[in-house]
């Protein structure tokens, strides 16, 4: 697909407790679609997807999304965290900062809950909902506040794969819905199922970036090569078996 | 012994005027020291876990420790507050169930605000993030946080409750132990006790002990409410 370039990060360096975890990242991703991030566990994804999201602070460089104006960011963690209260509640907490009215409110809850399917549970407690559901629900907060950016940390990492294919199907959905979708993950089958666009990250540092085919298959530095083959070889025997 | 439980058990039957008032001042002076602490503690403990400012861990330290306070101090440091050549001594609350209620507050507002601060620390370490990532500004933050934790701040304003109706130090210095207009029910059992009506001690003590374990009960009963209805 024809990427519009409106994430540019240059020279982004990020160092905690004496470590330099991002070290001059240039990156530009594309404005539309899905972009997985993937790499080594200790690579830096998870601190570059906080980085985009304003959570973390750079110590140098620069981040820019979309051409100047103000793009709503919203984030999917690895774990659901959930407040102790209803489903409702947790999608309606997300809403908050908007200044929307009662009204606007409540209707913002109830199409995010329809959208993930957990319409019927909006009342039940959301601690006391599945994984699956719980996660689905997270994913329902961060599309209530209709993100023109959606950052994904691993969102299926701990999910069976019910409710990871579920999560999928809604993540591509939203894609399709023209929300642009930055997505970390070691599942590298859901990387090929779900992404255009692939970055490699080694040590702070991106060793490859490019269509999700081409990297897969035919990975050229030496870090992707080892990281890809390893993993991707095993997804595909066990695919095949 | 058995006789002096059972003269107990007469008052407490008969509900004998003096003990009914003075349970019920007890419970005024209390109850209304703790509302003050949960106003007080809750939100500083909730700002103290959340905001970053230099000396903060100074304050948590200083926190910790005053919940160590012991109440006859505090009731000695507000007595010379209050007294006629105190600072505050215009105000006339010496010997007041007011000046009682402002002890027993300071008292038990360390408590509310220590322990709070732990549990919403606690549940920031779990959800800050995520409320920061919602670009939720500091106050809706605190106020999700409390949300969130409600069950177990209810559990430590019963706690603090506990703390504030069985103490006699700071009640009996500022309060005096004035006979039906200070006198709480541990005042009055040791002014009992020595005057040798142990059947009246006695007596006031079974109120406290049941309130005390009614409030441990009600404390345990919210906790598995809360756990079986949220999870």
């Amino acid at each position: 697909m024809s990427a519009v370039p409106s994430i540019r990060i240059e020279g982004l360096r990020y160092e905690a407790g004496g470590r330099t975890i991002i070290d001059g990242l240039d990156l530009v991703l594309p404005g539309r679609g899905i972009t997985a991030i993937i790499g080594p566990n200790g690579a830096g994804k998870s601190v570059t997807l906080r980085l985009i999201d304003g959570l973390l602070r750079p110590q140098a460089g620069t981040i820019r999304i979309g051409e100047g104006e103000d793009v709503r960011r919203a984030f999917v963690f690895q774990r659901p965290t959930l407040i102790r209260a209803s489903a409702a509640r947790n999608v309606a907490v997300a809403l908050a900062p908007l200044g929307l009215t009662r009204a606007e409110r409540k209707d913002r809850v109830e199409a995010a809950l329809r959208r993930v399917g957990l319409f019927d549970r909006a009342d039940d407690p959301a601690l006391k909902l599945s994984g699956g559901e719980q996660q689905r629900l997270a994913l329902a907060r961060a599309w209530a506040t209709r993100p023109g950016l959606l950052l994904l940390d691993e969102p299926t990492a701990s999910l069976d794969p019910a409710a990871t294919e579920r999560m999928e199907r809604l993540v591509a959905e939203m894609a399709g819905e023209g929300i642009a979708i930055i997505l970390v993950s070691h599942n590298l089958g859901q990387v090929a199922r779900l992404a255009q666009e692939v970055v490699v990250l080694a040590a702070g540092r991106v060793v490859e970036q490019g269509a999700i085919r081409q990297i897969l298959s035919q990975p050229h530095s030496p870090e992707a090569k080892a990281y890809i083959r390893g993993e991707y070889e095993w997804v595909s025997t066990a695919a095949a078996s | 012994m058995l006789q002096t439980v059972s003269e107990a058990l007469t008052l407490l039957g008969t509900l004998d005027q003096d003990v009914v008032a003075i349970a019920a001042l007890s419970l005024r002076v209390s109850a209304s020291a703790v509302l003050v602490a949960a106003l007080v503690g809750i939100p500083l403990g909730a700002l103290v876990a959340l905001a970053e400012w230099p000396g903060r861990q100074v304050l948590v330290t200083l926190l910790n420790a005053a919940m160590g306070l012991p109440p006859v101090i505090i009731g000695l440091i507000l007595y010379l507050m209050l007294s006629r050549s105190g600072p505050l001594g215009s105000l006339g609350l010496l010997f007041t169930p007011t000046a009682m209620i402002a002890a027993q507050a300071v008292l038990v507002t360390p408590l509310v605000a220590a322990l709070a601060r732990q549990t919403i620390a606690d549940a920031n370490a779990s959800l800050g993030e995520q409320l920061r990532s919602l670009r939720l500004s500091l106050a809706q933050r605190v106020l999700v946080l409390i949300y969130d934790v409600r069950f177990s701040l209810v559990t430590i304003v019963l706690a603090a409750f506990g703390r504030a109706i069985s103490e006699i130090g700071a009640v009996l210095v500022v309060g005096g132990n004035i006979a039906g207009h200070t006198r709480t029910m541990t005042t009055a059992i040791s002014l009992e006790t020595q005057k040798g009506d142990l059947a009246l001690a006695l007596a006031f003590g079974l109120v406290l002990m049941g309130l005390v374990v009614a409030v441990n009960a009600t404390a345990a009963m919210l906790k598995s409410f809360a756990l079986r209805a949220y999870g």
